[in-house]
């Protein structure tokens, strides 16, 4: 018996997706073209499930201030935010932040990974509950185990199995922390968020909407699904992160609640990370601004997105429950999942293929995210690379 | 309030599907070395416990449970907190 038997299971599960796939562990991005195209394994390629969803990772203003940030400030920190390591603009940003959600309180965090670790493990103790969506990211799920807090699940979007789990809950008498994500991040469908705020009004919880995939995609301003659904003064705790629709990577918290700066001093994740380079601050400050100054682009991202969701719907693809940038093509079958992807990719398309058991159903997904530097073109190459990839897979299952 | 063996006899039930046709299940039954479930099969039967018995069961006791009868013994527990 070694330490390694353990992964026997895995390496046998890998070798099998190998055996039908050999490319699936293996795709390297050798040179980055845009924020759309890239030659991935030696193959020039559509990036069609990057996250990128305004196409910021490549916009000339957020590449010049991260290289005007490097020479000024160097390429990292090598400090802890209670250390060395926070600089004027991690404080520039974190008020920018607040601003930009109309907010008093910010906390910058050195991932969207970590903002959840963070929050989850520290706002909430021993004796108090939190509540969460069972379709959670994984982020949220970490964070609660990393507390000590008691963690129930309700059904996905299910808002009588909430209210039916806060009403059994009341009797605590306890502190309880309501968690759910503004698009769910791998079918793409939003939380019902103001029967969620009415729920937890009702029954005087907090709530905390991760908002991750949902800045800068949902909301007149770009604020999110708190925004549109017109709840942001329910929303206790708003968390997100860079790494989508600002094009970099980091986290944060932002909240009315002016206790949120004490979560400083009580985060395991905060304290012992060191804090995000001086290049990322930048790129995700002129990101921010675009944010306001830019909001064609996201109009441009919901025009690709349902175009891509009506092409695919009309090929007769079984999607995500809502046309939104994340548009997800259910399979039932991994095998004939892996066939198609691995088609999309001989087409010239990258997009994420997710396996159970990181998928809601135990099925698996084809996960496209849409961008607003995706072209018409493109996205028509898209559809027909998925159109050409369903006829191979069923000339595959007939021959 | 559930008897124990009552329990035991409603979580069997609720396992059946779950598990290979033929596979027995008893007491000392290990949920994941012997009936193999994975992460999505014990939310699923998380879920349908959580109904039969009119319960919560939170997440927190799940590395405290690896036979039926951990498991039973916990929703025993569960069911007498009135949780």
């Amino acid at each position: 018996m070694t330490i390694f038997d353990k992964f026997d299971q895995l390496a046998a599960a890998r070798q099998a997706l190998e055996e039908n796939c050999g490319d699936f562990f293996n795709m390297v991005v050798d040179d980055i073209i845009s924020a759309t195209e890239a030659v991935v394994n030696g193959r020039r390629m559509i990036l069609a499930g990057s996250n990128n969803y305004l196409g910021l990772s490549f916009d000339s203003d957020c590449i010049e201030a991260a290289c005007e940030a490097t020479r000024q400030a160097g390429t990292g920190t090598t400090g802890s935010r209670m250390a060395n390591g926070t600089f004027s603009g991690h404080v520039a940003l974190e008020k920018e932040l607040a601003q930009f959600f109309k907010r008093r309180h910010a906390i910058v965090f050195s991932t969207g990974y970590i903002a959840n670790l963070a929050m989850l493990s520290t706002l909430v103790g021993p004796d108090e509950i939190i509540l969460l969506d069972a379709d959670c990211h994984a982020s949220i799920y970490d964070g609660c185990r990393l507390g000590k807090a008691e963690i129930i699940r309700f059904r996905h979007n299910d808002i009588n199995d909430l209210e039916k789990r806060l009403k059994r809950l009341a009797k605590r008498n306890t502190n309880i922390l309501v968690v759910v994500e503004g698009l769910y991040s791998m079918l793409g469908d939003r939380a019902p968020l103001s029967d969620i705020a009415a729920v937890k009004r009702k029954y005087g919880a907090y709530l905390l909407v991760d908002e991750a995939h949902s800045l800068g995609v949902l909301g007149e301003n770009g604020r999110g699904l708190a925004e549109e659904a017109g709840v942001e003064d329910e929303a206790d705790f708003i968390v997100g992160t860079f790494s989508k629709s600002l094009g970099a990577i980091g986290g944060f918290c932002v909240s009315n609640h002016q206790q949120l700066d004490l979560v400083r001093y009580a985060s395991r994740p905060y304290v012992f990370t060191a804090s995000s380079s001086p290049g990322v601050i930048a790129s995700t400050r002129k990101a921010l601004s675009i944010l306001h100054t830019r909001p064609e682009l996201r109009r441009r991202l919901w025009d690709n997105a349902n175009m891509l969701y009506q092409k695919l719907q009309d090929l007769g693809f079984s999607l995500g429950p809502e046309p939104s940038p994340i548009v997800a093509v259910r399979q039932q079958d991994k095998e004939e999942a892996l066939a198609i992807w691995n088609a999309l990719v001989q087409h010239g398309v990258y997009v994420n293929l997710v396996l159970p058991p990181a998928t809601p159903d135990g099925g698996a997904l084809l996960r496209c995210s849409m961008s607003a530097g995706h072209t018409a073109e493109q996205i028509e190459h898209i559809g027909q690379a998925f159109a050409a990839a369903h006829r191979t897979d069923q000339a595959a299952q007939t021959g | 309030m559930h008897s124990y063996d009552d329990i035991l006899q409603k979580i069997t039930e609720i396992l059946r599907p779950f598990v290979p046709q033929g596979q027995a299940i008893a007491e000392e039954t290990d949920l994941v070395a012997d009936l193999g479930l994975d992460s999505l099969k014990v939310m699923k039967i998380l879920e349908t416990v959580e109904d039969s018995f009119d319960i919560l069961i939170p997440l927190n006791v799940l590395p405290d449970i690896r036979t039926v009868k951990d498991f039973a013994l916990q929703i025993q527990k569960l069911d007498g907190d009135g949780q």
